[in-house]
């Protein structure tokens, strides 16, 4: 069975290196990639009532944005990597969201990078490395 | 019209002598007064009683509304809470839909434009007035209400507008036009322009000055006495940024914020009854003895059932319309899913929140009884009951909170002024709904409401207690005249939709999504 790398993707410069490293191991065995961009969102969160009304519009804004400025720049830059690429792109908590699009693909191994937060501001802010290490469904390779 | 062009003159005027606090006590007495005489008429007909008894046929209607709506729907509230509380879980919700409003916020939204100063200082008011017996009353109103809101929410849903853009504009003006066309009864563009004036009316009201006020009242309670204007032209300058200026990082916190009170609210509460566990016992037996014989309330039974029914009314909105506009935002392909949603506002706003403040004033005893009789006290006017600091409305609140724990009132402060502006801001959007649908949607006209709105607000921190309640009560109960007719003709269309749910639901056709997607 080929390999299939899931990579999480935010458009920084760690997550370009992740997409780099799965890519590389890819290619090597023969593997394809799965590119997934999650937007965050929780349906616990409060918005106000204006906030309801244009919530559809911003999200259709959204996923337009997400395709159109992050997904797309980065796969034009591959050019022709000769591995077989996918994207996804998802709202939710992006840890979680992370795990459950890997599972939903048959992804063999998560692949993602890190920003390298102090550890106060992981601790504040929390961490999509040290959460996805917890919750991951599949072996985690976390790119420094 | 004219009565609220002299007043925003009035207003005006106010705002330019706001510096001058000698002045300005003056300028609180004349906007009353002017305030007094010019809605007077209005609120003498909203609450006129039943020929011969003091009943306002007002209340009846509601209460009968309620009624005939858990009848009519088989006692939905009590069938459907389960399945209700299973769509805000989210368990019905398809992951793909992740980013769009879900049935929580659209229920945390709705209920932070309900939860508000009707929790706190009306039901100290209805307590006030009509006793212990009136929290009996006032619960037994929020659990027949839940039917009320179950319908007026599918329908919102229902008949939304839906703009090209993907916004989204709904309520009972749009339901109550559309559904009367399709259902071939007349009237129906009547009854929508009717209940959007009276919707302009209660979110100047009930909405927004009954809030200023209170929160007024609330701060002079905490720092001492100052003129109403200065509180008000600062609530209008925030409410002016958020609403006018756009500035979503004040809504932000406040959004976030806002829950988080009314969970500690109910924590506190919890806190000063456990303190008091002995009397509760007590509480829930004055509860039920004066719901029934009214332990000498001015009016008997019939003053408290007056009082507690109003309360309810007032604060949860069942039967109102309003919370069907906030609603109608959810992008559903079942409209019935935001009904059963919307019948646990009901349940939390009243039968869980108002009944704590009521057990808080009660159990603390800041209600005096006359040791001979048992019966409550009256005072010196003998229309309320007399009161250990002889406090009434938020004051009264305050003063249980802080007998328990003295630093509770800075809790309750908070409180207060965090509610009285969330409600401010749901109800400018219900507002200006109102006035789109009347005046359509262009810009200039959204800019002219939201304008006198903030200026309503200056207003309602100057006016007096008595004028500011009696208007916002009769502002928002005009609107469920209009609404609960508008529901009592298209019920049906709300009992086709359950039935065709209720069968795909028993079929399978509709199933939970399994979570996490495996």
């Amino acid at each position: 069975m080929s390999e299939k790398f899931a990579v999480g993707f935010d458009g920084s410069d760690a997550a370009k290196r992740a997409l780099e490293f799965a890519i590389g191991r890819a290619k090597a065995q023969g593997g394809s990639v799965v590119l997934i961009h999650v937007l965050e969102w929780s349906p616990y969160s409060f918005l106000t009532p204006n906030e309801l009304e244009e919530r559809h519009k911003r999200r259709t804004e959204e996923l337009e944005r997400a395709e159109t400025a992050v997904m797309k720049p980065v796969l034009d830059g591959l050019g022709d990597s000769g591995v077989a690429i996918q994207t996804v792109i998802k709202y939710g908590h992006i840890a979680d969201t992370l795990g459950d699009v890997a599972a939903a693909n048959n992804a063999t191994q998560i692949v993602i990078g890190r920003n390298g937060h102090s550890s106060i501001g992981s601790r504040v802010f929390g961490s999509v490395a040290g959460s996805l290490v917890q919750t991951s469904p599949v072996p985690c390779t976390i790119v420094p | 019209m004219t009565s609220i062009y002299t007043r925003a003159a009035a207003a005006a005027t106010a705002l330019s002598l706001a510096a001058m606090p000698a002045a300005a006590q003056g300028i609180d007495q004349k906007i009353n007064e002017v305030f007094a005489n010019s809605t007077g008429w209005f609120v003498g007909f909203i609450f006129s009683p039943f020929p011969g008894t003091s009943f306002p046929w007002i209340v009846a209607w509601l209460v009968v509304a309620a009624t005939v709506f858990t009848l009519y729907f088989a006692f939905i509230q009590l069938k459907g809470f389960g399945h209700a509380i299973s769509l805000v879980k989210g368990d019905y919700s398809d992951p793909n839909d992740a980013g769009e409003v879900s049935h929580f916020q659209a229920l945390a939204t709705a209920l932070s434009g309900t939860v508000g100063l009707g929790n706190i200082a009306g039901v100290a008011v209805a307590v006030g007035i009509g006793g212990p017996g009136a929290t009996f009353w006032m619960i037994l109103a929020g659990l027949m209400g839940m039917a009320s809101k179950f319908t007026e929410c599918t329908l919102g849903v229902k008949y939304r507008n839906e703009y090209p853009d993907g916004t989204v504009s709904g309520g009972p003006m749009y339901y109550i036009t559309k559904g009367f066309a399709e259902r071939g009864i007349p009237g129906g563009k009547i009854l929508a322009v009717l209940f959007s004036i009276f919707c302009i009316l209660g979110a100047f009201g009930g909405g927004n000055m009954f809030q200023a006020n209170q929160a007024h009242a609330q701060i002079t309670n905490v720092v001492g006495d100052f003129p109403g204007v200065i509180t008000g032209v600062v609530f209008a300058a925030v409410v002016f940024a958020v609403i006018v200026g756009g500035l979503k990082s004040i809504a932000k916190v406040t959004e976030k914020v806002v829950p988080f009170m009314g969970v500690l609210y109910v924590v506190t509460a919890v806190v000063i009854l456990l303190i008091n566990f002995d009397k509760i016992g007590w509480a829930f037996g004055q509860i039920f003895e004066g719901a029934f014989t009214g332990l000498g309330v001015a009016g008997g039974m019939v003053g408290a059932l007056i009082q507690g029914f109003k309360r309810a009314a007032f604060s949860n909105e069942a039967g109102v319309g309003s919370a069907a506009i906030a609603h109608s935002a959810v992008r559903t392909k079942e409209p019935i899913t935001e009904g059963y949603v919307s019948l646990l506002e009901p349940f939390i706003d009243t039968v869980v929140i108002c009944t704590m403040t009521a057990l808080v004033i009660i159990i603390t005893g800041q209600l005096l009884i006359d040791p001979a009789t048992g019966n409550y006290m009256l005072n010196e006017a003998g229309s309320a009951i007399a009161t250990v600091d002889g406090n009434g409305g938020v004051a009264l609140t305050s003063a249980a909170f802080s007998s328990a724990v003295p630093f509770f009132k800075y809790i309750l402060a908070l409180a207060v002024i965090l509610f009285a502006f969330s409600t401010m801001i749901s109800w400018s959007y219900y507002g200006l709904k109102a006035w789109t649908f009347l005046f359509g949607e262009s810009n200039g006209s959204q800019l002219f409401f939201k304008v006198l709105f903030c200026i309503f607000v200056v207003i309602g921190a100057s006016a007096s207690l008595g004028p500011v309640i009696d208007f916002s009560d009769a502002a928002i109960f005009a609107m469920a005249v209009v609404n609960v007719i508008g529901l009592y003709f298209l019920m049906p269309i709300v009992k086709r939709e359950l039935e065709g749910y209720l069968g795909r639901l028993k079929s399978g056709e509709i199933k939970k999504f399994s979570t996490p997607a495996e």
